[in-house]
């Protein structure tokens, strides 16, 4: 296995150009750029023999994936904000059609004001289109979650959007080990699929559903996604095994023991699990929990994960204007709700727009945390450092 | 050299748009359609936008297309095509294929126009080898006859309604050939369905040329256009007739006049029974002549003929 220094960009380029993509379509927006800048020169090279299509917008080139894809081409594409923002209708088109694309989200801030940093409002507005998300906190993660990524949606029909945090993990240099490409295409064969296009067949694809069928018809895109849960995580097991790596659904951090925890996705989980050592050392039962697969939402796994735990700090890099609550948050209090006995939720907005999370942040969160599951009851909703 | 349809013997029987589809009573864009998978034939991938001829043919559970048809979105037929056309090739270079498809993206004016505009641009400055076909009934007739940027001149419509302060339409229509020849296409042509071997000729032509060709059809609507729904076939004839919609094409850049109009009728005669231009006055009737005129000039069609 190959140890070598790359940024989670180009972690991803590798893992798609391993996965011998048929066809990339691609619009360039700050962070994702250098994924496709390196997929394009691997494609200029001949070290990848795939179509790379320029598309003139993200709209169009998630509209070109789902073409591609019909055909039984694997496919990939790779965005970020405002790209994934303009591809919104179509992303609800990709998972009803059941196109297994491969899409590499590079976590940026929505405008307005324009910022190119890190935050996680453009995945979050997504979370309704039916896509698998996957959230990868490191350039090795980002590489593995990629390949698996592909296995994933060609075994489960359905797109799925590899998250990574913008320019923290997209551009940070880290030490990849990158498996052989003949491990690799052993775990996704490189082949085609059904190709839905094909006068041999002449389907009619996409079609009107009226009131009477179209219920039933996103009914099973629903219903896919929900299975998809028990599948994903054999695929995880035969990836682990196959390239000795520990991935689940979740990622749990001291929480054997933990008296109140950290919820996050993504690279704040690192300054988390930092802090909770520091806290450790100090006699604290600090804990964190991070979220890998977002979609589906692993309840169950969370359920059984934060049995015992006194509180929990739920910690959004998004927001839900005028809503109860931000994203995470909601989703894990609407995942709890039904035990009998379950944390205090504490809210925390942090890091909007790519504003650092700094280590005593961290510590206040926790402090806040664990005073709310001493009271028994949550705070409002902290937006952490916030200059008022 | 690409085949030549010259008489209905020429034509094959096959019909691979199925009758019994929703659209409209008497439209034209069903006849150009089946004209053009007539030339097409079986072993063609049609990509739809957004529109009357893809809700009126894909409701399910019943479908009239008789090969592969896809519908995405309103605005991404041609984007869509253009992964498709890519993807075969892929496959095909990466021998995962046998097989080699003709490619043809489908919009009306409204997707093709207007918010469609901007995929073509893209698909077609890209060079993929598709055929991009625009049925033009002059608004957004799936929705009730609403204006878009092929709407003609005074043409009244629901948006742009004729009323005290207004004549209809306040803008002329955009000139979709010359876009598309903008970017330096091998092929464009405009076709109608009143003259089936035109159309055919230019659809066997679009396909054989390699890279992208438009070919933009004026299908008449007697539902937003407001006449007789068996009027279609004539109305579409007399735009021809007119100078109103001269038949050509542009092939590797140079332009031929494909049916020839050496007396041509005058427009009052193609305006008079359409209810979306009633409310005309004789002097928009004369506006809309030399309109006529321009496009005669630039065409080489014939002057009008002596009024009896």
């Amino acid at each position: 296995m190959a140890r070598v220094g790359l940024s989670g960009n180009y972690a991803i380029a590798y893992a798609v150009k391993m996965a011998d993509v048929d066809l990339i379509a691609a619009y360039p927006i700050t962070p994702q750029t250098t994924i496709v800048e390196k997929l394009s020169d691997f494609v200029a090279n001949g070290e990848l023999n795939a179509e790379y299509i320029n598309v003139e917008s993200e709209h169009s080139a998630m509209s070109a994936c789902i073409g591609a894809s019909l055909t039984g081409a694997r496919v990939f594409t790779a965005t970020s904000s405002q790209g994934l923002a303009y591809m919104h209708e179509v992303l609800f088109m990709a998972s009803v059609l059941r196109t297994p694309i491969v899409l590499a989200n590079v976590n940026r801030a929505l405008s307005a004001p324009l910022n190119i940093w890190n935050d996680h409002s453009d995945a979050m507005a997504e979370r309704d289109s039916g896509w698998i998300q996957f959230w990868a906190s490191s350039a090795q993660e980002a590489f593995d979650t990629t390949v698996l990524a592909f296995k994933v949606a060609e075994e489960t029909r359905l797109p799925v959007m590899v998250n990574i945090d913008g320019f923290i993990v997209s551009h940070t240099y880290e030490p990849v080990e990158m498996p052989g490409e003949d491990a690799i295409r052993s775990f996704i064969p490189s082949k085609a699929m059904l190709n839905r296009v094909s006068p041999r067949l002449s389907y009619s694809t996409g079609v009107v559903g009226p009131p009477e069928y179209y219920y039933e018809m996103k009914y099973q895109a629903v219903d896919a996604i929900e299975r998809s849960r028990e599948r994903i995580r054999e695929m995880q097991a035969t990836y682990n095994k196959a390239f000795g790596r520990d991935y689940g659904d979740t990622y749990g951090y001291f929480m054997e023991d933990a008296d109140y925890a950290l919820l996050t996705m993504g690279s704040m989980t690192g300054t988390a699990r930092v802090v909770a050592e520091k806290l450790r050392s100090q006699g604290e039962k600090a804990g964190v929990v991070s979220i890998r697969t977002y979609r589906p939402f692993p309840s169950d796994i969370l359920e059984r994960l934060l049995r015992g735990v006194k509180s929990v700090g739920v910690m959004d890099r998004a927001v839900t204007p005028g809503g109860p609550v931000s994203p995470l948050l909601a989703d894990l209090a609407s995942c709890l709700y039904g035990f009998a006995e379950r944390p205090v939720l504490q809210g925390f907005v942090a890091g909007l727009g790519g504003r650092d999370v700094t280590e005593d942040e961290f510590e206040m969160m926790y402090s806040k945390t664990k005073d709310a599951g001493k009271s028994g009851h949550a705070g409002q909703t902290v937006y952490v450092g916030l200059r008022e | 050299m690409s085949t030549q349809y010259r008489t209905m013997k020429d034509v094959p029987k096959e019909e691979y748009l199925a009758q019994g589809h929703r659209l409209c009573a008497g439209c034209t864009a069903a006849t150009a359609i089946r004209q053009i998978l007539k030339v097409s034939g079986p072993n063609t991938v049609v990509v739809s936008a957004t529109g009357c001829v893809e809700v009126a043919t894909s409701f399910f559970p019943q479908s009239a297309w008789r090969i592969p048809w896809v519908h995405v979105g309103f605005v991404n037929s041609a984007a869509v095509a253009s992964g498709i056309e890519s993807a075969m090739k892929a496959l095909f270079r990466k021998k995962k294929t046998d097989e080699k498809v003709n490619v043809i993206a489908l919009g009306g004016d409204g997707g093709t126009f207007d918010i469609g505009l901007q995929a073509l641009s893209g698909a077609m400055e890209r060079g993929h080898d598709f055929v991009y076909v625009c049925y033009d009934n002059e608004a957004y007739m799936n929705t009730g006859v609403q204006r878009s940027s092929a709407t003609p001149f005074c043409a009244s419509t629901t948006t742009c309604p004729a009323g005290k302060f207004s004549r209809g339409q306040s803008t002329e229509k955009k000139d979709l050939v010359a876009i598309a020849l903008a970017h330096n296409i091998p092929y464009a042509a405009t076709a109608t369905p009143a003259y089936p071997f035109d159309l055919m000729n230019k659809v066997r032509r679009a396909i054989d040329v390699e890279g992208p060709a438009l070919i933009h059809v004026l299908t008449p609507c007697p539902t937003g256009w407001r006449f007789e729904v068996e009027k279609g076939i004539d109305y579409s004839k007399m735009a021809v007739l007119t100078g109103l919609w001269p038949l050509y094409e542009v092939a590797k850049g140079s332009m031929r006049l494909t049916v020839q109009v050496p007396r041509r009728e005058p427009v009052k005669k193609y305006l008079e029974a359409q209810g979306r231009f009633k409310h005309l006055k004789p002097e928009d009737i004369e506006g809309i002549q030399s309109r006529a005129d321009l496009l005669a000039a630039k065409y080489g069609l014939g002057p009008v003929k002596e009024q009896v």
